[in-house]
């Protein structure tokens, strides 16, 4: 271990990237610096913060999660949930089972939350893109546009979202306002927050809180394309739209790799806006799996049942995280070749 | 970093063609609409005498109130909640931060065993389902508090506790991005003048690396400003915070809407004004750190 240690400071006063070359012809004449074995153990002093709270918030209750996926875990044991009986797979049998009810409403609201995870994410990804290669030039009101787009994801998720339930009101609404009496497009009043309609009503919710995200991660990639490409693209006869095929997209493509994995993530777990846009119980037609979760452990006081639904979509998320960083990285790496 | 990265960099030395401006000016104005409707309906709303919120939806306001602000205050003590978020989010932002400094700073400047497991388990966490550890953290909780006596459930310590987790691995890869991008000769200078590793950090690194810890501070923040589903477990009559007490006003019988749009503008003005206010450090920070 003393000698990894040694290895390690070694290889520390080795910096990497460009700057590497001129420092490390300077080091060897520094000498042998004192507490070099203190400083060995210095990053792991550094990391222990963040790797003690990391560890008590969610690593352990994740455990503790998984472990409690295989008992039966019913409000009678909650006080002492160490003494509640073993259930080994009967958690899961229940909730993949898609023939009876639990099951088949899991399946159903899995269903759900892929249609509007793939929905959500392509719309965000598609305006903010859209909306950082238009704003990449200056051009007047640019500043004041820019800030104006990063209201909805400044907005506090509760405040946003109740403003539009306000707005999906069936009497009182602005969505109703416009749509029956104003445009005349509808022959009476529709419902937004029940029915199949909830649907569309969390997209729009959605999109309208996470498209700025996504745009913020563009237009921040966007500045870091050099410019020189495009004075060569321009002397080649590209135009502009040439250039954002040919370039910027391109050049993005490690910012999406990121980007469409992060939004992926943080819509499909999603539970702050379905939560606030609906109350406790969603409405099936936009039934995410989170409240779902939620609404199976906390309302039925079924923690066993919940814990092994968590435990199947954790299993999920990292499947296709897997997956996609596999597949978009090996792309990535042929694409360079 | 060689460039300033506020400037806005001109990306095409070519003159924009008609097709392309007229696009921009289509798309832009359809999108503002959408943004802008909602932020109309609530400052509007929050004026508007009772009678307006109540029946079919008016695009003006009959008259212009501000009763809607006066009565907030007392419909549901919302002074009370205030207080508990400023309390909760300022203090997981400043612990947050503190920690994440720390440890960008070990894994952007050491190569030490285990580097690459921590950075990947930091992260993952960020994909778990906050669901599958609410119930599990909940427990724990509880049972630390009956063991040893700190009260962490139902508490603002609990929550911010929580709460500063959340924030803690985005903003760690967005600072050791940015660290990176902090020219190395400039510690290893600072280290050969006797300022120990610590020293370095925060005499060199630190202050050339403030858009990018502004940018975590603002996003720790906002994540812990608006965070529902742990508030709505977490707290209790005393410590509830602002996303559990703003649906105090739906509960009453009567739905006062312009009294809601009022407290959610309220809520709203100290995160969003902040926000806009130090976006251009978002931005840069996220150019020098996350998305290089």
């Amino acid at each position: 271990m003393t000698t990894t240690a040694h290895e390690q400071a070694g290889t520390t006063a080795a910096p990497r990237g460009p700057a590497g070359g001129a420092a490390a012809t300077r080091n060897p004449r520094r000498g042998p610096r004192p507490g070099r074995l203190r400083r060995a153990g210095l990053p792991y002093l550094l990391l222990l913060p963040a790797l003690i709270l990391e560890l008590l918030v969610h690593l352990v209750p994740m455990v503790i999660g998984a472990v409690m996926s295989f008992k039966e875990l019913t409000q009678f044991y909650i006080r002492d949930w160490g003494s509640a009986p073993w259930s080994g797979l009967g958690n899961y049998r229940v909730s993949v089972d898609f023939h009876a009810p639990v099951g088949e409403a899991l399946l159903h609201s899995f269903l759900v939350t892929v249609g509007f995870t793939l929905l959500s994410v392509g719309l965000c990804w598609l305006i903010g893109t859209a909306a950082a290669v238009f704003m990449q030039d200056t051009f007047r009101g640019r500043g004041l546009l820019r800030a104006l787009f990063l209201v909805p994801y400044a907005l506090p998720v509760y405040a946003a979202v109740i403003t539009w339930v306000f707005m999906f009101q069936h009497d009182n609404g602005l969505v109703n306002h416009v749509l029956h009496d104003q445009l005349h497009l509808t022959d009476k009043r529709s419902f937004w927050l029940i029915g199949d309609n909830s649907f569309y009503a969390l997209l729009t919710v959605s999109v309208w809180k996470g498209w700025p995200f996504a745009f913020l991660i563009v237009m921040a990639g966007l500045q870091n394309i050099p410019r020189e490409l495009y004075e060569a693209a321009a002397l080649d006869g590209a135009g502009m739209w040439q250039q954002i095929r040919r370039i910027t997209l391109p050049s993005l493509r490690p910012v999406n790799q990121v980007l469409v994995l992060v939004l992926f993530l943080w819509t499909f777990n999603d539970f702050n806006t379905p939560y606030v846009l609906f109350g406790r119980a969603a409405p099936e037609a936009a039934d995410l799996i989170s409240v779902h979760i939620y609404q199976a452990s906390f309302v039925t006081w079924n923690f066993g049942t919940g814990s092994a639904m968590s435990v199947l979509l954790l299993l999920f998320l990292l499947l296709v995280t897997g997956v996609y960083l596999a597949l978009t990285s090996r792309g990535r790496r042929t694409g360079d070749v | 970093m060689s460039k300033s990265p506020t400037a806005p960099p001109m990306a095409s030395p070519m003159a924009s063609p008609r097709s392309f401006v007229w696009s921009r000016r289509v798309f832009l104005t359809l999108l503002t609409g959408f943004v802008l409707v909602p932020v109309y309906v609530m400052v509007s709303s929050s004026l508007k005498p009772l009678a307006d919120v109540t029946g079919r939806f008016r695009w003006l306001p009959s008259g212009l109130t501000v009763r809607p602000y006066i009565d907030i205050w007392s419909t549901v003590p919302l002074a009370k909640y205030f207080v508990n978020s400023l309390v909760v989010a300022g203090a997981a932002t400043v612990c947050s931060v503190v920690i994440a400094v720390f440890a960008a700073y070990a894994v952007s400047r050491y190569a030490f065993h285990g580097k690459r497991v921590f950075t990947v388990t930091v992260l993952s966490t960020q994909m778990f389902p906050g669901i599958l550890f609410l119930l599990p953290l909940f427990l724990l909780y509880v049972n630390i508090g009956n063991a040893t006596g700190i009260a962490l459930f139902g508490s603002r310590g609990g929550l911010i506790l929580t709460y500063l987790t959340f924030s803690l691995p985005f903003s760690i890869w967005m600072l050791i991005g940015y660290f990176d991008s902090v020219p190395r000769d400039l510690d290893e200078a600072a280290l050969v003048d006797g300022c120990g590793p610590l020293g370095a950090l925060f005499r060199v690194v630190v202050p050339a690396a403030i858009p990018g810890i502004v940018a975590v501070a603002v996003y720790a923040f906002m994540t812990a400003w608006g965070e529902v589903l742990f508030a709505s477990v977490m707290t209790n009559d005393t410590t509830r915070t602002l996303a559990v007490g703003l649906q105090g006003y739906s509960t009453q019988n009567d739905v006062y809407w312009n009294q809601i749009m009022a407290a959610s503008l309220v809520v709203s003005v100290p995160v969003v004004a902040g926000f806009l206010l130090l976006q251009r450090y978002l931005v840069a920070g996220l150019t020098a750190g996350a998305v290089k």
